[in-house]
């Protein structure tokens, strides 16, 4: 009944210059998720890697357990003084991660462009 | 909108995480029957969820002998949504999760889907069933008519 997440990295530069790991996922996001999520970004490099983009453009179904499964994605980051962004959301789920405090350690944007924009 | 009557759907879901779709699916169909704009039926959808994964998890304890009953009941411009388990109830509601406590470690990165319920429904209460069965929560959303 649940959709496996698939997940894969494309390695992108900013227009400012910066390298950009972007991690996009597809299906569910929810407690089965650990190795597309987590086990995904724990595939970069920590040291070349301080730039992670995650794409939910292709995410339908984000659940409590998904949102802690991101939630520790964000812990490893802020320990690895990694910076993270994420775009793609519906405005639903923007609204719930609003609501939980992600956007207060991960900055939220509408679409890829948007984002990299930004970075 | 259909003419308002009181109407009552009931579905019976196997305590197996996922199944919780099927719960979301059928209260965002009633809801769209109700009249119910697009993002307050994304809000009932992901209450629903979480309702029926607290059920699954916590409740029936993944034991898929046991059901998770779902029951919505519509009256004017209200829906109320009841979901039961075999579990004993809650002792306590959780404090109300803090991000920076989880991103410094000091809280567990889970425990998210009670304050997501009842940020998202216009009324949310968790009732302990008799006997230590049959607990509920009883969710309410209501049709906002100034912006309808």
């Amino acid at each position: 009944m649940q959709t496996d997440t698939k997940a894969r990295v494309d390695q992108l530069t900013s227009p400012a210059g910066h390298p950009v790991a972007v991690l996009r996922f597809e299906g569910d996001i929810s407690s089965t998720s650990k190795d597309a999520v987590l086990g995904t970004y724990q595939s970069l490099s920590k040291e070349s890697t301080k730039l992670v983009l995650l794409d939910f453009t292709k995410v339908d179904y984000i659940n409590s357990s998904g949102i802690a499964l991101v939630i520790q994605l964000l812990i490893e980051a802020s320990n690895s003084a990694q910076k993270v962004y994420a775009f793609g959301l519906s405005p639903h789920f923007t609204k719930v991660f609003t609501m939980v405090g992600i956007t207060k350690y991960a900055g939220l944007f509408a679409d890829q462009t948007a984002a990299l924009a930004a970075i | 909108m259909m003419e308002a009557k009181a109407t009552s759907v009931e579905v019976r879901l196997p305590s197996r995480l996922g199944y919780e779709k099927v719960a979301m699916s059928t209260a965002a169909a009633v809801a769209k029957l109700m009249g119910f704009k697009e993002d307050r039926v994304d809000d009932l959808k992901t209450a629903v969820a979480e309702a029926c994964i607290n059920a699954i998890e916590h409740g029936n304890l993944l034991n898929e002998a046991l059901s998770v009953g779902v029951v919505l009941s519509t009256v004017d411009d209200m829906l109320e949504v009841k979901v039961i388990d075999d579990g004993k109830g809650l002792k306590a509601l959780p404090p109300k999760p803090n991000i920076d406590r989880k991103i410094h470690g000091e809280e567990d990165p889970r425990g998210m889907g009670m304050f997501l319920i009842q940020a998202l429904v216009d009324e949310a209460e968790w009732v302990k069933g008799a006997n230590g069965k049959s607990s509920y929560v009883r969710l309410v959303i209501r049709l906002d008519k100034d912006s309808e």
